[in-house]
């Protein structure tokens, strides 16, 4: 029987904590949707969006409600756009209005954000691909709830540098047409390697063409809950400190498992997976900032930094594997920079820097994640950071991503504010040197040695 | 009700009747305690009650509104969730 001390354990956790799932993703196929005709194609996206996902905000409310534990987001996330549009999308014009419809229909059910305005040209891009991903700028700037992602390359494909390319130019164009927000459009922008198809994250979210119709995906959180538990083992060996986040990592995703299979349950979709990556948020007690400092450093981004996030990641992955059968998506600690006060104090400071964020994307879950930089950085150096982040994913075969916000009008030393979920960040300093020569070259850099397992 | 066990919490500070308050209106909505527990946490009483819900006579969000309200009145929090929380969480 449940003892009052395990009660208290829990509650704790989600009061003083912050204990969090972060969102419940439902995953819908659009791929029933296609039509040559565009009018038929935006009306069959609206109808499928807005009956499958009808009920997703109501039975989050009801879940959080009977379990006393918050559901941060209910979200969305469709088949890569890229595809569906194919054969009804002839100008870019067309994809925009494809976005203007996701967004109508993720405000008629309340979600909010809804991911898959993308494409997957890892290897070669398609006309149409190329099509929605010239589209990007604008569909970013007139809509509110889309997210878009690009899947540029994978330990399998090697790296479509055309795209690599082409990315670095939309990125730049994204921050002009939004320069009034602070470039906001290029927070709901990310570009992967190894991008998972089952991800709720956003904004890489989007629903592959392996999965079912539909399906729950559902993504944890809380760092509070590792950092309080870390601070129990001060000065304490190696080994107890990775018992003591493994432990804790089980516990979470236990939760996210539970909130999985009700919400599976309660809408008649699939549960696919728990997500269990520790995704900070702007407020204090809710940073993985905080835990790696709470493991012994100074400052995050000073010498062992890389070590620290390394050790947190795997223990997660080893806490949380053992808690759920079905884990998927990212996995691992997100480190965004704008999102966690710890990441923006050691940042404004000077400690963290962009080749040190680098360096702790080899590590951590995915990538360099809302980064702010100044507006004059060049298409070709975003798209030489973007090269850089995306050999290291197909190396390592891992997911690692960009979402970098080259903000209009502002240097280093100035700060960027997105607002809400997505935070505030200082613009961090860009190697000015140029790579416009490697960058323009076209073509593909091909798959490495170690993916060739057949 | 599809699932019966649920648990009660109750924090804040000590003071005559929160026992019986609670178990009064348990009683109204015909709501059975099949465990009490308390124990003081940094000086906050602390109680958790196992009940079961299946023959209550409102809905599980109802009666946790309604909880959560006389916790109001009377100075304290009162929870009520599912015990599945608490078993996912802390059972392997």
């Amino acid at each position: 029987m449940i003892n009052i001390n395990e009660v208290i354990e829990t509650n704790n956790m989600i009061e003083k904590e912050k204990l969090d799932v972060r969102t419940i993703t439902l995953g819908i196929s659009l791929l029933d949707c296609i039509s040559d005709d565009m009018d038929t194609l935006c009306a069959n996206i609206y109808r499928r969006i807005t009956t499958t996902a009808k009920d997703l905000v109501k039975v989050g409310k009801e879940i959080e409600r009977e379990y006393a534990v918050p559901i941060v987001n209910k979200r969305i996330s469709v088949t890569p756009i890229g595809l569906i549009g194919a054969s009804a999308c002839k100008t870019t014009a067309d994809y925009v209005r494809i976005a203007k419809t996701l967004d109508e229909a993720a405000h008629e059910v309340g979600v909010n954000f809804l991911g898959g305005f993308s494409a997957i040209p890892a290897k070669g891009m398609t006309k149409s691909e190329e099509l929605l991903i010239r589209s990007i700028p604008e569909a970013l700037a007139c809509t509110e709830n889309v997210c878009s992602s690009v899947n540029l390359g994978s330990t399998k494909t090697g790296i479509n540098m055309d795209a690599v390319k082409l990315m670095g130019e939309i990125i730049k164009e994204t921050a002009k047409l939004t320069a009034d927000r602070d470039s906001l459009g290029c927070a709901k922008l990310v570009v992967l390697c190894n991008a998972p198809d089952d991800n709720p994250f956003m904004a890489g979210a989007f629903l592959g063409v392996t999965e079912a119709d539909n399906v729950i995906n559902v993504g944890v959180s809380g760092p509070g809950v590792i950092n309080h538990a870390i601070q129990g083992v001060k000065g304490k060996p190696f080994g107890e400190l990775c018992d003591t986040i493994k432990k804790t990592a089980f516990k979470v995703t236990r939760l996210g498992q539970l909130v999985a299979q009700e919400a599976s349950r309660r809408l008649g979709v699939p549960y696919g997976i728990v997500d269990l990556s520790l995704a900070p948020t702007p407020a204090v007690g809710d940073s993985i900032a905080e835990i790696l400092e709470s493991m012994g450093l100074e400052k995050v981004g000073c010498p062992g930094t890389t070590a620290a996030l390394a050790l947190l990641n795997d223990q997660v992955k080893k806490g949380g594997i053992m808690a759920s059968s079905y884990v998927g998506g990212l996995s691992g600690a997100f480190i965004p920079v704008s999102e966690d006060h710890g990441m923006i104090d050691s940042a404004r400071c000077g400690c963290l820097t962009l080749e040190k964020l680098e360096a702790m994307t080899c590590v951590c879950s995915v990538g360099l994640d809302m980064i702010a930089i100044p507006g004059k950085t060049t298409a070709s150096t975003i798209s030489g950071i973007i090269a850089d982040e995306m050999a290291i994913g197909m190396i390592n075969q891992k997911t690692t991503a960009v979402r970098i916000i080259p903000v209009e009008g502002k240097d280093v030393g100035e700060t960027a504010e997105f607002g809400g979920l997505l935070g505030s960040g200082p613009i961090m300093k860009v190697n000015e040197y140029s790579c416009e020569g490697f960058i323009s070259r076209g073509g593909r850099i091909p798959a490495p040695v170690h993916s060739f397992k057949n | 009700m599809e699932k019966s066990k649920s648990i009660i919490t109750v924090v804040g500070k000590d003071q005559v009747g929160i026992i019986g308050r609670v178990c009064t209106y348990l009683y109204q909505m015909n709501v059975n305690i099949e465990d009490i527990s308390q124990t003081i946490v940094s000086g906050y009483f602390n109680m958790m009650m196992i009940v079961d819900t299946s023959a209550a006579k409102k809905e599980f969000l109802a009666i946790s509104q309604e909880l959560e309200e006389l916790g109001k009145e009377i100075g304290v929090q009162i929870k009520l969730q599912r015990e599945d929380i608490f078993k996912s969480m802390q059972r392997i």
